[in-house]
Order: C-alpha cells, then sequence, then structure tokens
C-alpha cells in the first residue's frame, strides 16, 4: 500500500518535472518503494530475500546515481540549464 | 505499534509529496531525507534492522551527500549570498524540521517500548540470517553488484575527466568538482560492499 503510493508519487513526479535534478530523486524515489515492496513481503513470509532483494537494488541505486549525476554535471557543461528538453538536438 | 508505523508512513508519504512540488533542489533534497528516515523507521518495524541500518547510512548518508554536493556545484556563484539569506529564513527549514521531529519522538516511543518486549507483529531477521543467505544461494549476485559497482565508478570517473581534456584550464573548478563526485561515488559503494561483508 505505502510502497504503491510511493511509487505512484515518484513516477508523478518523473512525468511532471523537467529538471534533472528531481528526474533523478524521482527515480531514487520509485527505487525506494520497490524496496520497500521487496522488504514487506520477506516480512510478511518470514524470508531473507525480500532483504537480500533491497540490498540489490540498494546496490544499485548507488551506482546509477553517481553516473547519474556525473551525466548531469556534463551536461550542465555544455548548456548552461538543467531542463531536460533543451538535450533535444539529438532527434533525426 | 502499528500507530507508530502508520505515523511515519504518513510522514514518508507527505515528505515525498512536498519533495515533488519544492522549485528550490535543496528544499527538495531535506524533504527526500525526512522521507527515507521515515521509511527506516518503518524497515525496522517490519522486522529488518539490518536494512534500516543501510537504509541510514547509504541512502540518507551516501547518496544525499551527492546530491547535495551535486546541486551546491551547479549554483555556485549565481546569487550565493542570497541563497545563504534565504536558507537562514525560519520558512525553508521548519517544514522539514517538524516531520523530523515527528520521527524523533518515534524513536524515543520505541526506545522505551523496547523493554517491554511488545514487537510489531513480524518476525525480526537478524543480519546473520541476511549474511548467511546472502553468501550461500546468493553469491552469484553479490559477484554481479561488485562488477556494476566497478562499473559505475569508472563510468562517474570517465565522465568527469572528459572535460578536462577538452575544455582545457576554465573549466578547471568544475573537473576538481567531478572528480570529487568520482571519489565520493567509491565512498557510497564502500558501505555496499562492507555491508555484504557484513
Amino acid at each position: 500500500m505505502l510502497a504503491t503510493v510511493l511509487f505512484l508519487l515518484g513516477l508523478a513526479g518523473l512525468l511532471t518535472r523537467r529538471n534533472l535534478i528531481f528526474t533523478l530523486m524521482c527515480v531514487e524515489i520509485m527505487l525506494n518503494a520497490s524496496g520497500l515492496a521487496f522488504v514487506a513481503a520477506g516480512a510478511r513470509w518470514g524470508q531473507v530475500d525480500g532483504q537480500i532483494m533491497f540490498l540489490f537494488i540498494l546496490t544499485m541505486a548507488a551506482a546509477e546515481v553517481s553516473v547519474g549525476l556525473a551525466l548531469v554535471l556534463q551536461f550542465h557543461l555544455k548548456h548552461p540549464t538543467l531542463d531536460a528538453d533543451a538535450a533535444s538536438e539529438m532527434k533525426g | 505499534m502499528l500507530a507508530i508505523f502508520y505515523i511515519s508512513s504518513a510522514v514518508a508519504v507527505l515528505a515525498t509529496l512536498m519533495t515533488i512540488t519544492r522549485r528550490n533542489a535543496i528544499h527538495a533534497l531535506l524533504y527526500l531525507i525526512v522521507s527515507l528516515l521515515a521509511i527506516a523507521i518503518d524497515f525496522y518495524l517490519m522486522g529488518a534492522p539490518f536494512v534500516a541500518a543501510l537504509e541510514l547510512i547509504i541512502y540518507a548518508g551516501a547518496i544525499m551527500v551527492l546530491f547535495v554536493f551535486v546541486v551546491m556545484m551547479l549554483n555556485i556563484g549565481e546569487q550565493a549570498s542570497e541563497t545563504e539569506r534565504e536558507w537562514l529564513r525560519p520558512r525553508s527549514w521548519v517544514g522539514p524540521g517538524l516531520l523530523a521531529v515527528v520521527l524523533l519522538v518515534e524513536v524515543a516511543s520505541l526506545l522505551s517500548l523496547r523493554g517491554t518486549g511488545e514487537r510489531t507483529g513480524a518476525d525480526v531477521i537478524a543480519s546473520k540470517q541476511v549474511g548467511i543467505a546472502l553468501f550461500g544461494p546468493y553469491v552469484i549476485g553479490v559477484e554481479l553488484s561488485s562488477l556494476l559497482l566497478t562499473a559505475g565508478l569508472v563510468g562517474a570517473y570517465h565522465l568527469g575527466r572528459k572535460v578536462a581534456s577538452k575544455e582545457g584550464e576554465i573549466r578547471d573548478i568544475d573537473t576538481a568538482g567531478s572528480r570529487a563526485v568520482a571519489r565520493d561515488s567509491t565512498v557510497s559503494a564502500g558501505p555496499g560492499r562492507t555491508s555484504h561483508a557484513a
């Protein structure tokens, strides 16, 4: 329940905001919500697998956010804005 | 216990809602940290204290430090003094502060309730079981995540370095910052590895 609400909030933020930093934050929220769902399922059935899946999600989030923030920096050097719509010069 | 669970869930949802509606990135980050703290309390109440500690250390510690670092690097020199004056106004920090005080009251009540032995109903899965399962049937996942962390580290370092060779000394400050980000990603990778070792 809570995981669903958090995931939907993150998705709504991802769809509405155009700032790259906010986009990354909303991805974090969604990953966190899915981890919460895993841990809740693991606690419901008394298994450790949910927590292990959360550990893997955590690792992936750390790697993703480091690469994503490096990309944001690179983008900011190229365009002096953080608007994701400015990165549209790759259209064919 | 159930009441504490629902209160911290409400705090998490409220803080997330405030996160995606703020215009200032630092304010959104403050609310996001409060949301992560509330979710950590939820993890503890669901019988996963190890995961709660990891959530605090890695999410609210390392990843949020990365975000704050990048945000502060991006709008350096623009309106720094104006921003400084803005932060000292109570309007900007009283909201996350109030939510954090709610969480603090919850933790205090949890600590005081602990002597009575009352639990939330879910069985506590200790970190020993997690470690045994992690290095038993899931050892290939540990290897794969170490590979992923190495790839993330190399990728962040490469993305930070490419500016130096292309743009020269003008971007020197910025590359120093990106290198610090790459170094910080090793910091956030460090607890991940030790968590697997724990």
